[in-house]
C-alpha cells in the first residue's frame, strides 16, 4: 500500500505532545507536592478531585469551558487578543491548551501516588539537619519519587498525544496548523478515505504502543534495580 | 455495603421491569428510523417531527444528525435506518449507485443557499465573497465530507481565490462546527448555509448569498427510502409528510427554500 499522505500532522501532533508534556510536567509535579504540603484533608479531597476531573470528563466538556475561557470574545482570550495581539483560538497553542488540560491529570495523580510513597522518616531526618522545604523537595523527596513521576510523565505524553475532542473545538481543524493526528484520522475517516486514515492509525498506534512498552521496560529496570 | 447491594439490586430490577413495560408498547408502534443532514437537525425536532406525530401517533421517529458523508459511510458501514436525507446530491447518489437506495423513492426535498457569515462583533472588513481571501482564519466545510464545504470550494473557485482560502482555513467536519467557530469569533469568517446562520441570529451575520453563477447546480436536499428498511410504510409515510405544503411553510421559516 503506497499513497502519498501529508504527514504534517504527525509534525504538529510530535511538537504539540512535546511541548505539552513539559508544561504539564512541572505543573503536575509541582502541584502534585504543593497539595501534598497542605494541612486540611477536606481542601486536599477537593482540590483533588477538581485536578483530575479533565481526566474523567468528556473531553468536549474541557473543550467547552476552553472556549468559555480562552474564546476571543472571552475574559483570557480576549485579553491576550487585545494587549499581545494573540489570538489563541485557532492557533498551535490551542492544541497544546486542549492537550494540557487533558494530561495533567494523570502527570499530577502519577506524581502525587509517587511523593505520597517517599519514607517520611528521611524527609524528616534531612529537616532536622536543616534544609529548607525547597532542597528537601529537590534534593531528596523527588529524586526518591522520579520512577513514579517518570512513568506518569509517558502517560501524560502519550495522552496529549491523542487528544482530541477539546482540540478541534478550541484549535480547530486548520491543515498544517492545528491539524493534529487524531484529527486527521477524523477528518479522512468522515471523507471515506480509508487509505490516509489507515497511514495515521498505524503511526498513531506505533508511537503510542512504544511509550507504553518503554514505560513497561523501564518500570521493570527500577523493579530489579530496587531488589538488588 | 449490604444496604448498597440491595439498593443497586432493586434499582436494576426497576430498569428490567420498565424494560418490559415498554416491549408490550413497541407491538403496537412502528419505529422509523431516519438519517438527516445536521442543518435538518433543528426543524425536524422542534417542529417537523412533533407535527407528524400528532398525525400519526403510531409512528415513532428516531433522528440520526450529522454530516451528510459521514451518514453515508455509516450507512454503508451498517448503519441501519429506513430514510436518508443528504444536504448534496453527491451522497444520495453514491448510496444508489451501491445499491443502498430504493431508487424509485428518491426525490429533491429542499433547496438551500451558500452564505457568508462573519461574527457579529467584526471589524467590517469582510464584504463580499472575494474578501474571504483576505480573512485570517475563514473557515468552511471539508470540502471531501462535508456539503456545504464542497459548494464552498465549488463558488470560491469560480471565484478563483479556492487556493488561498484552503491555505489557511479550518476544515470543519460538519457544518455546525464552522457556525460555532464563527460565532465564538475563533474564525472570523465562514462560509454555511442560510438555515445554518438563522440559527444563531444573535452571534453571527450574514454578509452575502453566494453569488450569480458561482455555483452551478443550486444546493439540493434529495431524500429516499433505503433498500433495508424495515418500516419502508411508515418511512414513505415521513417523506409524503415532508413535501406537504404545510410542511414547506415551517421549513420556510428555518431559512430552506422549495425547490423550483
Amino acid at each position: 500500500m503506497i499513497v502519498a499522505v501529508d504527514l504534517s500532522p504527525l509534525w504538529i501532533s510530535l511538537q504539540t505532545a512535546a511541548v505539552t508534556i513539559v508544561i504539564v510536567f512541572f505543573l503536575g509535579v509541582l502541584s502534585a507536592w504543593r497539595v501534598e504540603r497542605l494541612r486540611s484533608e477536606n481542601v486536599k479531597i477537593f482540590i483533588d478531585g477538581l485536578f483530575t476531573l479533565p481526566m474523567v470528563l468528556p473531553p468536549t466538556v474541557a473543550g467547552f469551558f476552553l472556549l468559555v475561557f480562552f474564546g476571543n470574545n472571552r475574559l483570557i482570550g480576549k485579553f491576550f487578543l487585545e494587549y499581545f495581539g494573540i489570538q489563541i483560538a485557532f492557533s498551535w497553542i490551542a492544541t497544546v491548551l486542549a492537550a494540557a488540560v487533558i494530561a495533567f491529570p494523570l502527570m499530577y495523580r502519577s506524581a502525587r501516588g509517587a511523593l505520597a510513597q517517599v519514607d517520611k522518616g528521611i524527609l524528616e531526618a534531612a529537616r532536622s539537619l536543616g534544609m529548607t522545604e525547597w532542597r528537601v523537595f529537590w534534593r531528596i523527596h523527588l529524586p526518591n519519587a522520579l520512577p513514579g513521576i517518570i512513568a506518569g510523565g509517558l502517560l501524560a505524553f502519550a495522552r496529549g498525544l491523542g487528544e482530541f475532542g477539546a482540540t478541534a473545538m478550541l484549535a480547530g481543524n486548520i491543515a498544517g496548523k492545528t491539524r493534529t493526528l487524531p484529527l486527521a484520522v477524523y477528518s479522512a475517516v468522515a471523507a471515506g478515505d480509508w487509505d490516509s486514515a489507515a497511514v495515521y492509525v498505524l503511526v498513531i498506534t506505533a508511537i503510542c504502543f512504544t511509550v507504553v512498552i518503554g514505560l513497561n521496560v523501564y518500570q521493570y529496570r527500577v523493579k530489579k534495580q530496587q531488589e538488588s | 455495603m449490604r444496604k448498597f447491594l440491595c439498593l443497586v439490586i432493586s434499582l436494576m430490577a426497576l430498569v428490567m421491569l420498565g424494560c418490559g413495560g415498554k416491549q408490550e408498547h413497541a407491538d403496537k408502534t412502528v419505529t422509523v428510523h431516519a438519517a438527516a443532514a445536521a442543518s435538518l437537525e433543528k426543524v425536524f425536532e422542534q417542529q417537523l417531527i412533533p407535527m407528524f406525530n400528532k398525525k400519526h401517533p403510531e409512528i415513532k421517529i428516531q433522528g440520526v444528525y450529522d454530516a451528510s458523508g459521514k451518514l453515508q459511510s455509516q450507512i454503508e458501514n451498517g448503519l441501519n435506518v429506513d430514510i436518508f436525507i443528504s444536504a448534496a446530491n453527491k451522497q444520495m447518489q453514491a448510496l444508489d449507485k451501491k445499491g443502498y437506495m430504493d431508487s424509485e423513492s428518491i426525490k429533491p426535498l429542499l433547496q438551500n443557499k451558500l452564505v457568508l457569515i462573519v461574527p457579529a462583533k467584526n471589524d467590517g472588513s469582510i464584504k463580499n465573497f472575494a474578501d474571504l481571501a483576505k480573512a485570517k482564519h475563514p473557515a468552511v466545510g471539508d470540502p471531501a465530507s462535508v456539503p456545504a464545504g464542497q459548494y464552498a470550494k465549488e463558488a470560491l473557485t469560480s471565484l478563483g481565490i479556492w487556493e488561498q482560502v484552503q491555505a489557511k482555513a479550518s476544515l470543519g467536519t460538519n457544518v455546525t462546527q464552522v457556525l460555532n467557530w464563527v460565532g465564538e469569533g475563533s474564525a472570523d469568517a465562514g462560509l454555511v448555509y442560510a438555515t445554518d446562520a438563522a440559527l444563531i441570529k444573535d452571534k453571527v451575520k450574514i454578509i452575502a448569498e453566494a453569488p450569480a453563477g458561482s455555483l452551478k447546480k443550486p444546493v439540493i436536499y434529495p431524500i429516499g427510502i433505503l433498500k433495508q428498511a424495515t418500516q419502508a410504510v411508515a418511512a414513505k409515510e415521513l417523506a409524503n409528510f415532508l413535501q406537504t405544503n404545510e410542511a414547506m411553510q415551517i421549513f420556510e421559516n428555518y431559512g430552506f427554500a422549495r425547490v423550483k
